[in-house]
């Protein structure tokens, strides 16, 4: 399938079909929905509507929790994260744009866990592409796809959304 | 010179000893920065990993609570390991030279300096005579600067101002003196506020301070008048060599902030003082504990900006995102 031809909207209306089931079936009550910046906050405003959640969305900036500081330093562009400052005992549905190595999603789980310990995590991403690199995996899937290792997905957005399929800088 | 010392040959901040030769896009990157950190005051777990296995030194030379304190607060919340050593009980004082005491804590694998020193050029010093992979924040050097002080001062005037190119900024007091002055002065140059001013008497005014862009005044009626940000300045009684000074009473008399004084400026003016106060000698208490005054702020500020700039300065050379 050719990325670029993805109906996005179609494919959010799925994904949030699939994390009504998952609420109903792990028993979330009063769910707090967190993005992920910045495509997965895209995302996660969409199924906020949809969900018709009432607390506010909260954001989240991973930046201070990669694993690659070391390597490639700060990501200059870095924002507050802004969550309820309550977590303790929360059911949270997390929800990211792509899901690859897996890393982001282990950054976003020790940021949450600093602001306190909540009762379920549930990770949702609209597209899943092969590649994982730790035992992480999302509970709800939009599509998956599979790429060369040496290709990138990217969401554009916010309005409209639109996926690229591109070349990583540097690879053959 | 100072500017290239502090930055790596991609422009990014290596060392952090001077505002001079910094420029407005790095200025903003580090408040930018120093707001994200701010906000994990929210977090139960206040600590972020990113600087987890680095060691940080503060070297103080020169007596400070707030500065050393506020310091290593901030390396802990970035998990680095710090230590502070105080000088007055340390080998220095066995007659240590200031490079062989540097040498011995580079052999520890430390990878950051802190530094406080009664000298003006010392933090200079030290980073121009460290392993390449270290990097050095100047703490306040002589007379000379001050510059995380400066920058939790402009991060203060963002959050409650939000823009500075309208402000009008009044510095008070004993500006000869004032490593703060100088930094402050620098900064809110470079950030583009409208007008910067200093007021003070004759005899605690450096020579030709008006070629750091400011307006002089000797007078307060008139140097407050439509300030915006009135930031009083310590009277440095311990770097006084000679009477610079009639008396404490008659300095307050003539340069001390009271309520009616404060008056002068914007009604929506705020006060600020980098620390320690002298009660009654540059600041009455009803000012300093008053509505208008954001000193504890400025306190808690600096835990967020240190942090800005020294995970900054720890990124690693040829490092892009």
């Amino acid at each position: 399938m050719n990325p670029n031809h993805i109906d996005i909207p179609e494919l959010i209306d799925q994904l949030a079909d699939r994390l009504k089931a998952l609420i109903a079936e792990r028993k979330l009550t009063n769910p707090l929905l967190i993005g992920i910046r910045t495509g997965g906050v895209w995302i996660a405003e969409r199924l906020h509507q949809k969900l018709q959640i009432q607390e506010p969305l909260g954001l989240l900036d991973i930046s201070f929790y990669r694993d690659d500081f070391s390597q490639i330093g700060m990501n200059p562009k870095v924002k507050p994260s802004q969550l309820p400052p309550q977590l303790e005992g929360r059911d949270i549905i997390l929800v990211d744009d792509v899901f690859y190595t897996g890393r982001t999603i282990r950054a976003a789980l020790n940021e949450i866990f600093d602001y306190g310990r909540p009762n379920q995590v549930v990770l949702a991403v609209l597209i899943k592409r092969d590649g994982k690199q730790i035992p992480i995996a999302p509970d709800c899937v939009g599509m998956r796809i599979e790429l060369n290792p040496g290709q990138r997905i990217k969401l554009t957005g916010p309005e409209p959304l639109g996926v690229h399929v591109e070349l990583v800088k540097g690879a053959a | 010179m100072a500017g290239n010392l502090q930055l790596t040959s991609e422009g990014k901040l290596k060392h952090f000893l001077t505002i001079e030769g910094l420029d407005k896009a790095l200025l903003t990157e580090i408040l930018d920065m120093a707001e994200s950190f701010a906000s994990m005051s929210d977090q139960q777990v206040k600590k972020v990993p990113i600087l987890r296995g680095k060691t940080i030194v503060n070297l103080f030379f020169e007596n400070s609570t707030r500065t050393r304190t506020t310091f290593e607060l901030a390396a802990k919340r970035l998990s680095a390991d710090v230590l502070s050593i105080n000088i007055a009980t340390s080998a220095t004082s066995k007659g240590e030279s200031l490079l062989d005491t540097i040498r011995n804590l580079e052999s520890m694998f430390v990878d950051m300096f802190v530094v406080r020193h009664a000298l003006s050029g010392a933090a200079h010093f030290i980073a121009q005579q460290v392993a390449p992979h270290i990097s050095v924040i100047n703490a306040g050097d002589g007379q000379h600067a001050h510059p995380t002080q400066a920058m939790l001062d402009m991060f203060t005037i963002r959050q409650l101002k939000n823009d500075f190119a309208p402000l009008k900024v009044a510095i008070i007091g004993d500006i000869l003196h004032s490593r703060v002055a100088r930094s402050e002065i620098i900064a809110l140059n470079t950030l583009g506020v409208a007008e910067v001013r200093v007021i003070a008497p004759k005899t605690l005014l450096p020579a030709h301070v008006e070629t750091l862009g400011v307006k002089v005044f000797h007078n307060l009626n008139e140097g407050l008048k439509d300030v915006d940000v009135v930031m009083m300045l310590r009277l440095q009684k311990e770097r006084m060599s000679s009477a610079l000074l009639p008396s404490e009473s008659e300095y307050f008399k003539c340069f001390g902030l009271t309520e009616e004084k404060l008056k002068i400026a914007k009604p929506d003016a705020i006060v600020m003082h980098p620390g320690p106060i002298n009660r009654g000698v540059e600041i009455d208490s009803k000012v300093a504990d008053g509505p208008q005054s954001v000193i504890l702020k400025q306190v808690s500020n600096g835990i967020a900006v240190r942090m800005a700039v020294m995970a900054m300065a720890m990124q690693p050379q040829g490092a892009s995102l």
